[in-house]
């Protein structure tokens, strides 16, 4: 069976979930093989997680000359891995850097491109969703190794129990790779909250919330969910952008969104349509969000939310 | 500096967008307009122009001739000229394709005056794939400085500030490069009155493909690198239940609604 390569998404060796979901797709399409940039002492931690969740093997490559420098590297470094191991598939995660990774990789190796995967079958028909959550799109990728980048939520993680064999791999740097230098870097600081786009759960506020994400983020920490925000939110100064729900913002799927004073533009349906449950607060009856939701409060989301944590931490006990 | 800002002509995200029966986005029955996120490139570029005397900003599009719309209102905010790709071989191209067509145009518009940086929205609001800066940039062998939401230069430098999954990350690379920035780098401008007027005079050139050197077997639909199979309208949610909070009522069925689905 042939290989298919997932590119790990991790920070700092700790592997973000979505990756573990790139290998049940994986799966699928043939033999798994986790691509690992970073330290090899960094990798070998790793690769047991890996390979419990599905990798058969787990390539470290070195990244001391990658880490430095934006997408082209870690571009040149996938091409010369591609080339050596003729793979039936590369997937990605769909963020920043996985879609840009995968953009200059198609280029490099001649390859077809779908991003924004929301589920990939066996024969890699490929299942994205289109305008704002109102098409359901299935395509291929009919040339070349097919790069597939896909929306985090978008398959269950399963232990397997799989080798996980590490093998090093040495991948050679160009300096016209080296040109866009990252000069400094801020790591996120921890919520303690779920991340946005991993979450299971996520709760959001918007223009309602007067500026007030109390009852917001109260109703969150009950549920175990992220916090999201409305551009509207952001605009105003209220929530960092970095907490954005929407079309310029994180583009999120669930298993429940409750929108909180939140109409519901277009923009906003474009980062959260595909979630599976959507519950909403509101005051105003007429706001289009409602036609979205699977149950809906028209009320003043600061009582009601108050009011529904308390009732939540009482039933948990 | 000679600034080259892509700008895509797009179906109009409030109207009610289609496929056509070959599965490619309906871009002629549905009124199309210069795709907002775009609408920040130009800002941005205008900027670096205010700031930088003797730039030239060119605003470069792909697309049918209706598209000639994106070009105009890019010159109504104060872009000096336009071009348009305009050619029946290119419909249907996919991101590889559509990638192509741009860097050969970025290519013909620096023949005489080097084009120092190529500036693109952070996506479209029709495909939303984000991925036409970095293969722009990989076609023309220059770095990229992408998802800035803020931009700063000093001549031939170039910081950006990045907001990724996981961190800020501040970018640094030196022109010529391909540049793409989002909402965050700030409001764009209207055309004003004058601006509307002046663009009216600006020169706007069409291109076909045979203009910049590409063959009409490399682009559109039917040597696409990828194939859509089915696109299927949503079938639209079923109405949930609505209720109205009267004395805490709301706060109840909430909560009940959660626990009945499990979620606590």
């Amino acid at each position: 069976m042939s290989e298919v390569l997932v590119v790990v998404d991790h920070v700092d060796g700790a592997i973000r979930k979505p990756t573990f979901e790139l290998l049940t797709l994986a799966r699928r399409l043939g033999e798994p093989s986790a691509v690992f940039f970073g330290s090899s002492d960094k990798g070998g931690e790793a690769a047991q997680k890996l390979g419990q969740l599905g990798a058969e093997k787990v390539y470290v490559v070195d990244d001391t000359e990658i880490k430095g420098y934006l997408v082209a590297p870690k571009a040149e470094a996938l091409a010369q891995l591609v080339e050596k191991t003729s793979p039936a598939a590369v997937l990605f995660v769909s963020g920043y850097e996985g879609k840009e990774v995968a953009a200059r990789l198609a280029i490099k190796t001649g390859s077809g491109i779908i991003t924004d995967a929301v589920d990939v079958e066996e024969g890699g028909v490929v299942t994205q969703s289109a305008f704002a959550g109102n098409y359901t799109v299935k395509g291929k990728v009919t040339k070349g190794v097919p790069l597939i980048t896909v929306k985090p939520n978008s398959a269950p993680v399963e232990e397997v129990g799989a080798a996980g064999t590490v093998e090093e791999f040495a991948a050679t740097i160009s300096d016209a790779a080296k040109k866009a230098q990252i000069v400094a870097q801020q790591p996120r600081k921890a919520s303690g909250r779920p991340e946005l786009t991993e979450a299971a759960i996520v709760v959001s506020g918007g223009r309602g919330t007067g500026g007030n994400f109390e009852p917001v983020e109260g109703l969150a920490d009950a549920l175990g969910a992220a916090v999201g925000a409305s551009r509207a939110a952001v605009d105003s100064g209220w929530m960092p952008h970095t907490f954005q729900v929407g079309q310029t913002g994180k583009v999120v799927s669930p298993q429940l969104y409750v929108a909180n004073g939140i109409s519901g533009a277009i923009q906003h349906r474009a980062g959260m349509q595909t979630s599976k449950t959507i519950v909403a607060v509101n005051k105003d009856e007429e706001a289009p969000i409602f036609e979205l939701v699977d149950f809906g409060v028209v009320g003043d989301l600061h009582s009601v939310l108050p009011a529904a944590t308390e009732e939540i931490n009482k039933r948990k006990g | 500096m000679n600034i080259v800002v892509c700008v895509k002509y797009v179906p109009d995200s409030t109207a009610d967008r289609q496929f056509e029966s070959d599965n490619t986005v309906d871009r002629v029955g549905v009124d199309g307009l210069l795709s907002e996120l775009d609408e920040y490139a130009v800002e941005q570029a205008l900027q670096l122009k205010e700031k930088n005397e003797g730039t030239t900003v060119t605003a470069l599009c792909v697309g049918p001739e209706k598209a000639v719309d994106a070009v105009r209102k890019a010159l109504q905010m104060g872009a000096d000229s336009g071009i348009l790709v305009s050619d029946e071989a290119i419909a249907g191209s996919d991101y590889v394709a559509t990638s192509l067509v741009l860097a050969k145009a970025v290519e013909k518009a620096g023949a005489e005056n080097k084009v120092d940086l190529v500036m693109c929205g952070m996506a479209s609001t029709d495909a939303s794939g984000s991925v036409v800066p970095a293969m722009l940039a990989e076609r023309l062998d220059l770095p990229q400085v992408t998802f800035a939401s803020v931009v700063e230069t000093q001549g031939d430098q170039v910081r950006i500030k990045r907001d990724s999954d996981t961190a800020t990350e501040v970018i640094g690379a030196t022109m010529p490069l391909v540049m793409s920035v989002t909402d965050q780098t700030g409001e764009a401008r209207y055309p004003s009155f004058k601006g509307i007027m002046a663009a009216k005079k600006k020169p706007l050139e069409t291109w076909s493909l045979s203009d910049i050197g590409v063959d009409a077997s490399e682009v559109g639909l039917s040597v696409a690198w990828t194939e859509v199979t089915e696109t299927t309208a949503r079938p639209p949610r079923t109405a949930g239940e609505i209720v109205k909070d009267e004395d805490g009522s709301g706060a109840t069925a909430l909560t009940e609604f959660l626990v009945s689905k499990k979620f606590i």
